[in-house]
């Protein structure tokens, strides 16, 4: 078991209104085919130590390693370009380009990869769609899916290019019971295929169910153990 | 980058907003054929206004002036003594161009000269029963004339050929012809400052739409004038010459000069007035162009930057699936050259249109202005120019906002 990701001493501050420290020397590391949910009460920091980690944030202190590469003072271009390979990322409230169709919104990143002809990333996008239960919308425009649906798509999105690390923002937080543990079931599987899975979560139920739970408070980590049913692997 | 696919999203962008796009390219089309429109206008108007001036003033006129400046001869064997000289009359000398015919024909065999034609110009007193009206009477080789002024093309009345047929014809200007209330077959008295009369026919009227020719001029046959001024034929006052270039008429003209040695006047010092309000009018059209492109620039850089504003959540969301700054610009860049290119074409034809209303749109000038509709110049040069600057002011106008989107962290535009 390698280390995928590893964060050293991250310090983020944000300055307005007033200046307030949200991360206070956050340093942890993630395994290869690590299940992560990382928890917290609302405003300890949980969501801004995500967006560090998916190199969406550079005003940041401290360093980011990810899968071989640092990526602390990078440009903005090779950021995207490494976010494009190796991260999927779904957000908390924002999902889909809603100018295009639910299919064309998960083949846009494997287009831009470039990795296959854009037959085989249509088939590809279409098996993704399939995965999480949303194949019957595959040609309908983004705008006029409901919030879950947007939010399952944006899933299949992020795992196009199959990603190293798979983050997500609350990425149950719009989904039923059913389609929640569909979700949750995916994201097991991958893990066991060698993909990492990062998740901030307010669902408890979900987290129980992860390999390793990192609890914060006040921009602190304040526990990271691992959840027991891991030993049995 | 890959082109194909931000190609692929400019699209479907464009097309999915097709009210936002359709704005966007009105903002372009309106500032472009407003552009148009004003300086094919202002541009016919000044082309015309200098036409109709320069075209009834020769190129080069040859003259003799007389001068009859001259000291007594007193004067001039005692300079500086009290000398008193009452009533000298001055010395009598004529206008005639000696050899006039022949350097006339020197001249034309001269390269770049459009065409040459020696005159007899008198003032004249026109007379039509109590009516006296003053004026300058032409005697002509009315072909020669023809070539000079066009006047086929300025005939209200009348033809050309028959002032050859009829010796005592007579082409008059149109507004002295209603002044003297004469039409086609009236005869007019013509009288010289020499006293000699002759009645005259009038075959013709014909308007340059410039006051001071139309109000005082006639033509009449050579001959005819050099008998009423009782001279021989070879009597010429007048050597006007019109070039091909206007411009080499200033040199050529000190040319004459010198080689024959009677007094030149070239159209530049003849219009003097006419081309200083030429200078004004131009400076004006490039001051109106000027502050209509700056307002439809600034018009094009607010729409496409609310464009580029309305699609900043896509940008961030774009940047955070991996597509990087390029891709984002390009993604604009794209649209904008769209916009700006059809939205310019629209423009340039709208702006034909105007233009062409414009120039079919009846105007009445009056006696003074020889046009029926307003004068629009329709020149290639300046539609191109609108394009040009349509496409490139959109391309700036998307360009910068877009690469500021591109720069910043999309989380920035997530969180917000």
């Amino acid at each position: 078991m390698s280390t995928v990701l590893s964060a050293r001493h991250l310090n983020k501050f944000f300055y307005d209104p007033d200046k307030f420290q949200v991360l206070k020397d956050v340093t942890f590391e993630v395994q290869t085919g690590e299940f992560l949910a990382i928890v917290g009460k609302s405003g300890c920091g949980k969501s801004t130590l995500l967006y560090l980690l998916s190199t969406m944030d550079t005003d940041y202190d401290g360093e980011i390693d990810m899968a071989g590469t640092t990526l602390t003072g990078r440009s903005q271009n090779f950021l995207a370009q490494f976010r494009n390979e190796h991260l999927g990322f779904v957000f908390q409230f924002h999902f889909l380009l809603p100018e295009f169709s639910a299919l064309q919104n998960v083949m846009l990143p494997g287009l831009k990869l470039g990795r296959y002809p854009e037959k085989e990333i249509e088939e590809r996008a279409m098996e993704k769609l399939r995965l999480i239960g949303m194949a019957d919308y595959a040609r309908k425009p983004a705008s006029k899916l409901s919030g879950g649906q947007q939010q399952r798509v944006a899933i299949a999105r992020a795992l196009i290019n199959d990603p190293t690390i798979i983050m997500g923002d609350e990425p149950t937080g719009n989904l039923d019971r059913a389609n929640s543990e569909n979700v949750f079931r995916i994201f097991q599987e991958l893990a066991a295929k060698g993909q990492t899975i990062i998740t901030v979560t307010h669902d408890p139920d979900f987290a129980a169910g992860t390999d390793r739970i990192i609890e914060m408070s006040d921009g602190k980590i304040i526990s990271g153990h691992e959840n027991s049913h891991r030993q049995t692997h | 980058m890959n082109i194909n696919i931000a190609a692929q999203i400019a699209r479907t962008h464009l097309l999915a907003k097709k009210r936002q796009t359709l704005v966007a390219m009105l903002g372009v089309t309106f500032g472009i054929a407003m552009f148009i429109t004003m300086i094919s206008f202002m541009q016919g108007v000044n082309q015309f206004l200098e036409d109709s001036a320069l075209d009834a003033s020769p190129h080069i006129r040859v003259y003799n002036e007389v001068n009859t400046q001259r000291p007594s001869l007193i004067d001039e064997q005692k300079p500086g003594g009290f000398n008193v000289v009452y009533h000298q009359k001055p010395k009598d000398e004529s206008a005639r161009l000696k050899n006039g015919l022949q350097i006339a024909e020197r001249i034309g065999r001269e390269a770049g000269v459009l065409g040459v034609s020696p005159q007899v110009a008198t003032q004249a007193f026109y007379n039509n029963g109590p009516i006296q009206l003053s004026g300058t009477i032409s005697g002509v080789d009315i072909d020669r004339e023809n070539r000079l002024y066009k006047l086929t093309n300025r005939l209200k009345s009348g033809s050309l050929n028959t002032l050859k047929t009829n010796p005592d014809g007579l082409i008059m200007g149109t507004v002295l012809a209603r002044k003297l209330n004469v039409r086609i077959g009236d005869k007019v008295t013509v009288t010289t400052p020499t006293g000699s009369t002759r009645i005259l026919r009038v075959v013709g009227t014909f308007g340059f739409g410039v006051g001071t020719v139309d109000n005082t001029k006639s033509y009449a046959n050579l001959a005819t004038v050099q008998e009423i001024l009782q001279r021989d034929p070879s009597y010429i006052t007048d050597i006007h010459v019109k070039m091909f270039d206007p411009l080499q008429a200033l040199p050529f003209g000190q040319k004459i000069r010198a080689v024959y040695g009677y007094y030149t006047e070239d159209w530049a010092t003849a219009n003097t007035a006419i081309l200083a309000g030429e200078k004004i009018r131009n400076m004006l059209t490039y001051v109106v162009s000027i502050t209509l492109l700056v307002v439809a620039g600034f018009g094009i850089y607010n729409i496409m930057n609310m464009t580029v504003i309305n699609k900043i959540k896509d940008i961030a969301i774009l940047k955070a699936t991996g597509f990087d700054g390029r891709d984002v610009v390009a993604i604009f860049l794209l649209q904008a050259v769209f916009i700006g290119f059809t939205g310019g074409l629209l423009g340039l034809a709208i702006g034909f249109g105007l233009s062409y209303l414009l120039s079919i749109t009846p105007f009445n000038a009056g006696d003074f202005l020889s046009i029926k509709t307003f004068p629009v110049i329709f020149d290639g040069t300046y539609y191109g120019l609108g394009l040009l600057f349509g496409v490139i002011t959109t391309v700036l106008a998307g360009y910068f906002p877009s690469r500021k989107a591109a720069q910043v962290d999309p989380v920035s535009i997530l969180r917000g």
